[in-house]
């Protein structure tokens, strides 16, 4: 049985298809069995973000609507063996999911696959519910500002009463932060919450802190999870949360400025 | 003049009776909240009806029974058994009886939450008091009839003695709340003075105005 991973927010633009990019990846690299589906269904973006927009030929609603089968929609990644893409249709909207057909989907997936990977649409309405619905973990992306971590505060309320687990009053779903778009050198300024401001407001295990970084924009123009540009400090941070994700102690980095020459030379 | 409520009985199946009630009551619960009934035999007449089942359930579900009306000579002996008074037609009240303590909060009936309050969500403790153990968010909102508790940090809305019971008080470790009232006198976080906020408090009224007290 796999474990389906939701990666959420509620908030808009604040990283999670970058994030859904990067976490498939680095899983898949572990060696896991993966796959990713966009569940923004009317604004697929993942597949732009995977480098896979040229190999679309069906997606998820056609799957659950019959008209496709798995075997003919899941795009297979090239570069990273055990990665497989579900994209979303472009052309619908999200109430061509149903809550059946969701499950259906990931039932048949989970016989298959170690990993589901499920990217959240933003808001808390019926795609985003339907994306959480039937997760085991959840990731909750935030950056580190008030109205993003608000609508976290909000969408951890929805996943410990609105998922599958709550409802059957099972055990609750894993929660974890990401704190992405981290910039050392605004929080000391005091323009931006710090790891600390935010993990006392949501109270919930710190999974990873991605550090602001060009390298981010980058690679979703080039159609390259970040994770896979091992020389930005973005894509190392990603790597470590997912080794933490998968069970190893890795200590936080990029918590703290790096000093650039002139910093180092004045000691500033 | 008197305006009371009247419930037309039509069966005398009480789980029935129950059933549409509560369908009923899950309507507007705080209008129907220690509202006098009156209840109406009419076209029940030459059956029996369980007089003390009937009552309780009534009470049970926080409603005063002040006497029945339509009722024939079994019925009104049953009635008059119980405490429920007589009305024949339109006619004024014979005998009325006091309202009952049915509407007083059990003691001891607090509600205990362990789990964060987050922003959106909304925990009532109706008849009694409040604890939570975690924080309330912003954008969270706890509310009780009683006393309300929070012993990680308060930062939605706090609101103690909903149903108007000027007695009850808010504590909390730390203030940071957006909006704390007791029995509808509301402050909002503008209104919080710096050196009481972030602190451990309790909040009550004096007279009508809301008093916060560092602890």
């Amino acid at each position: 049985m796999a474990r389906i991973i939701v990666v959420t927010s509620g908030k808009g633009g604040v990283g999670k298809t970058t994030t859904s990019a990067a976490f498939s990846t680095g899983l898949a690299k572990a060696g896991h069995k993966t796959v990713v589906i966009d569940f923004d269904v009317g604004l697929r973006n993942l597949d732009l973000i995977m480098g896979c927009e040229r190999r679309v030929v069906y997606d998820f609603v056609n799957v659950i609507n019959g008209e496709a089968n798995l075997g003919q929609t899941l795009i297979k990644d090239k570069r990273i063996d055990n990665l497989f893409i579900l994209p979303a249709s472009q052309t619908r909207d999200k109430d061509a999911l149903t809550l059946e057909g969701v499950g259906k989907v990931l039932e048949e997936l989970s016989q298959e696959f170690d990993y589901i990977v499920c990217d959240s649409p933003a808001g808390i309405e019926r795609g985003a519910l339907l994306a959480a619905y039937y997760a085991d973990e959840a990731i909750v992306v935030t950056n580190p500002e008030v109205s993003s971590v608000r609508d976290s505060d909000r969408v951890l309320g929805i996943l410990s009463s609105k998922t599958r687990r709550a409802e059957k009053g099972e055990e609750p779903i894993k929660e974890h932060l990401l704190l992405t778009r981290y910039s050392p050198a605004r929080v000391q300024k005091g323009e931006m919450l710090s790891v600390e401001d935010v993990g006392e407001i949501l109270a919930i295990d710190l999974l990873g802190v991605i550090p602001e970084s060009k390298s981010v924009l980058n690679a979703s123009n080039a159609g390259v999870p970040v994770i896979l540009d091992q020389q930005s400090d973005a894509g190392q941070a990603y790597e470590d949360a997912v080794a933490r994700f998968l069970g190893e102690q890795r200590p936080h980095r990029f918590l703290s400025e790096k000093k650039g020459f002139l910093g180092r030379l004045f000691g500033s | 003049m008197l305006t009371l409520s009247v419930l037309h009985l039509l069966s005398s199946d009480m789980d029935r009776l129950a059933a549409h009630l509560d369908a009923k009551l899950a309507s507007a619960p705080e209008f129907f909240r220690g509202l006098p009934v009156l209840i109406d035999f009419e076209v029940m007449a030459g059956q029996a009806v369980d007089m003390a089942a009937l009552k309780d359930m009534l009470v049970a579900r926080k409603l005063m029974p002040v006497g029945v009306r339509g009722v024939d000579e079994a019925q009104r002996a049953a009635a008059e058994e119980v405490g429920l008074g007589l009305l024949a037609g339109g006619s004024p009240i014979a005998r009325r009886e006091e309202p009952s303590q049915s509407t007083k909060p059990a003691a001891g009936a607090a509600m205990i939450v362990r789990h964060p309050v987050r922003s959106g969500q909304q925990v009532y403790a109706r008849g009694g008091d409040l604890v939570v153990l975690s924080s309330v968010s912003p954008g969270a909102e706890v509310l009780a009839d009683g006393h309300v508790h929070v012993y990680g940090p308060l930062r939605g809305r706090a609101l103690a003695g909903v149903q108007g019971d000027t007695e009850a008080r808010i504590f909390c470790q730390s203030l940071n709340a957006e909006l704390i009232a007791i029995a509808g006198n509301y402050r909002v976080s503008e209104h919080i003075r710096e050196e009481e906020r972030g602190h451990p408090v309790q909040i009550f009224l004096d007279g009508d105005s809301l008093r916060i007290e560092t602890l």
